[in-house]
């Protein structure tokens, strides 16, 4: 029982990733039905913008002589990366994603991977294979709770995950421009006649769902401290399944699906070895999706073709 | 004529002096073409490493000069020269002088069955193609990987042009058919540790060489069941998902199989995908791809993807059409794969993930959707590009995709889209006045 509560805290923290990697993917599937393949990278810009904010703040602490708590680092570097990153997403969408809107989406699938190609060798090019190691921003603490290991680490990532989930829940629900994203999500052409500002909104969705890849960038980095121009990789194309596998356009749909994800790849390697996680993973995925075609919380297909 | 290039006057003057200069080859046929092709490529056999001498290079460029030029700047000048006197010059000269014999030959061969003409134009490429590339082993490999490229664009065109679904599916279909293939051919003549002694006489291999590369096409086209049957109950991007996953599990699975060498890859594979071999696959895979699409099915395939319903409405069975097709498509993945897997004589589960999908996926839409040509072009060009800038080292991969970019900018659909392919009317002399259009 201990060591599946254990797992299951894992599993929180490993689907925290997924599950704001995730929502940045559906948020865009959901309003323009296009997948943002550059997404996996824009997590990875993301965590060396954190990476950058993070060694610095804590440099010009050191310089100045000034104690700044960690928690203040860490906000502080959440926020900073989170701003900076937005205008990445922003950048992306302008590049690769405007051009194409009237054409093929699969095109526009093509630019948006090549984008992603040109974000991962652009770091290589300018920074060099060698990974980074992020600061070490919080002093690990563990705590034994009848048995079951949490550190303070865990809990950040975890509640950092679900109350950023939570509140762009209530902004999609509650504010007049989460109205407009979900009023652009129900149709594409008639929404901007009616006052709509069609390009604000999808730079705003692409600025959201970034943000949130930088938040799961730095916490990723506190979590996982080796970066690599390479990282978005593995984590940006399992948060694209899950994405799917949520449902079109459904916040909470595809972050449940992060965290279940998540659960999924960690209950594997606890049961089978750990080579096997992504067959036993995928064929779960599978198998889902096989009986569930329309992920957890999608409604039918039913948008027009626009190839 | 380039200082009065922003001038009306000038411009016109220089149309109708390029005009000038290639109205006559408005009327050269393929036929030609591939004569002018021959001459310059027996040229650089005879005459090539000695011109290369003295233009100052230490051999023939091996790439057009291309790799030359990046790592030494100062050889452009001689380059120049040397694309001049090798290839544009003879192939010039060579199709303009023999214009008259081509035409003639052309439609003499018009009034046979159209086989003969294709077989003979298929013999001369295949010799133009060989002379090309025996002069170092460098261009014999990069060959022999465009044209198993050409089948892999193809086959995936079938797919993301001809039935307009997005599939990400293809890197596991060629790891399926590499693998089989590979097995197969290792099991039976091959002395291996795993797999034990050779069962037959490895005279017998060039022969059951095409058994294998079948066998393996078939698994792919099994194992794609997998994938259509749940993918086509439902219309949408759920292909994309549920190919992307399907890829991820071979790729798993292939690395979870110890007994072929897990993530360390299987190799020993027999020398059997020589250039021939490899162009004969080729020009079959083209033939039968380019007949499929242009068959009522292919056109069936069409209306699936332009309107399903409608599709539906006037008799197509589109789930049937859309199951053919995509198993279709694996097949020929999967002898892309074997031949593959033949050509580099090792496999490794690696090499059939993410990256080989962006690979191809490139291939197609810069070629051109919908269109046998387009990806021809497609797999051709990529391929030549990615090895002419190999010098660049890692900047090459952010030159490839800006221009990737720019072409999908520019042209949506890729370079040459939505083109019909008529080998009739491609080798068809073209000295006579269109008066059977």
């Amino acid at each position: 029982m201990q060591y599946f509560l254990q797992n299951l805290v894992n599993g929180l923290q490993w689907g925290s990733f997924y599950a704001l990697v995730a929502i940045g993917y559906s948020m865009v599937y959901g309003i323009l039905m296009l997948f943002n393949f550059a997404h996996g990278d824009i997590f990875m810009v993301g965590a060396y913008i954190g990476f950058f904010t993070a060694t610095g703040l804590v440099a010009l602490a050191a310089v100045g002589n000034i104690i700044l708590p960690s928690w203040v680092i860490i906000t502080l570097t959440m926020l900073i990366a989170m701003f900076l990153n937005a205008f990445v997403g922003m950048a992306v969408e302008r590049i690769g994603y405007r051009p194409l809107r009237d054409a093929p989406r699969a095109s526009a699938a093509i630019t948006g991977l090549m984008i992603g190609i040109i974000l991962e060798t652009g770091n290589l090019a300018l920074l060099g294979a060698s990974r980074r190691a992020f600061p070490p921003l919080i002093k690990p603490v563990t705590y034994n709770i009848s048995g079951v290991f949490i550190t303070n680490q865990k809990i950040l990532i975890i509640v950092v995950a679900l109350s950023l989930t939570f509140m762009l829940h209530l902004f999609i629900r509650h504010t007049k421009w989460g109205m407009a994203m979900r009023a652009m999500a129900y149709d594409f052409v008639i929404t901007p006649l009616m006052g709509v500002p069609l390009n604000t909104i999808i730079a705003l969705t692409f600025a959201i769902g970034s943000a949130l890849a930088a938040a799961a960038g730095v916490l990723f980095g506190i979590a996982y401290p080796v970066l690599g121009p390479y990282m978005g990789i593995i984590i940006g194309w399992k948060a694209f399944v899950a994405a799917i596998l949520g449902g079109r356009g459904s916040i909470l749909g595809s972050a449940a699906a992060g965290f279940l994800l998540g659960f999924i790849e960690i209950f594997v390697v606890m049961i089978f070895p750990s080579t096997m996680r992504d067959f036993i993973a995928y064929s779960i995925i599978l198998l889902i999706l096989t009986f569930l075609p329309n992920g957890f919380f999608g409604e039918p297909y039913s948008a027009r073709l626009r190839l | 004529m380039k200082a009065t290039g922003s001038l009306p006057a000038g411009r016109s003057k220089f149309k109708i002096y390029r005009d000038k200069l290639l109205a006559p080859y408005i009327q050269v046929p393929v036929l030609g073409w591939l004569a002018g092709l021959l001459i310059s490529t027996l040229l650089e056999t005879f005459i090539g490493p000695y011109l290369a001498m003295v233009l100052g290079m230490s051999d023939v460029p091996a790439l057009f000069g291309f790799t030359v030029v990046l790592k030494q700047p100062v050889l452009i000048p001689g380059v120049i020269i040397y694309l001049l006197i090798i290839y544009v010059l003879p192939i010039a000269i060579g199709a303009r002088l023999t214009k008259s014999l081509a035409n003639y030959i052309a439609g003499k061969l018009q009034q046979y069955p159209f086989w003969i003409s294709a077989v003979i134009h298929i013999v001369l490429l295949y010799v133009v193609i060989n002379t090309w590339a025996v002069m170092n082993d460098y261009r014999v490999l990069l060959a022999k990987l465009i044209m198993i490229a050409v089948i892999v664009t193809l086959s995936l065109n079938v797919i993301n042009g001809y039935m307009g679904e997005f599939s990400c599916s293809h890197p596991g279909f060629i790891a399926l058919g590499a693998y089989t293939a590979s097995i197969i051919t290792v099991l039976f003549f091959v002395n291996d540790s795993v797999l034990g002694a050779a069962l037959l006489p490895p005279v017998l291999a060039p022969f059951l060489f095409p058994v294998a590369l079948i066998l393996g096409g078939l698994m792919a086209s099994l194992f794609s069941l997998l994938v259509a049957v749940p993918a086509f109950n439902t219309r949408g991007d759920y292909l994309a998902i549920i190919s992307l996953a399907f890829t991820f599990i071979i790729k798993s699975l292939l690395e979870n199989l110890q007994i072929f060498g897990g993530a360390r890859g299987f190799m020993n594979q027999p020398n059997l995908a020589t250039l021939p071999v490899v162009f004969l696959w080729t020009v079959l895979a083209v033939w039968i791809i380019n007949n499929f699409v242009r068959s009522t099915l292919g056109k069936a395939l069409n209306a699936v993807r332009d309107n399903e319903t409608a599709a539906n409405a006037m008799t197509v069975d589109t789930k049937k059409t859309k199951m053919t097709a995509f198993m279709f498509a694996a097949f020929w993945a999967g002898i892309a794969g074997g031949l593959f897997a033949h050509v580099m004589r090792y496999v490794n589960p690696g090499s059939f993930g993410i990256k080989k999908l962006a690979e191809v996926l490139a291939m197609v839409y810069f070629g051109g959707l919908n269109s046998v040509i387009g990806s021809i072009v497609g797999a051709v060009g990529f391929n030549l590009l990615s090895e002419m800038l190999r010098p660049l080292e890692i900047f090459k991969w952010i030159i490839i995709p800006l221009l990737l970019i720019l072409v999908m900018i520019f042209r949506p659909t890729g370079l040459i889209a939505f083109k019909d392919f008529d080998p009739k009317k491609l080798l068809r002399a073209k000295n006579k006045k269109e008066e059977d259009k």
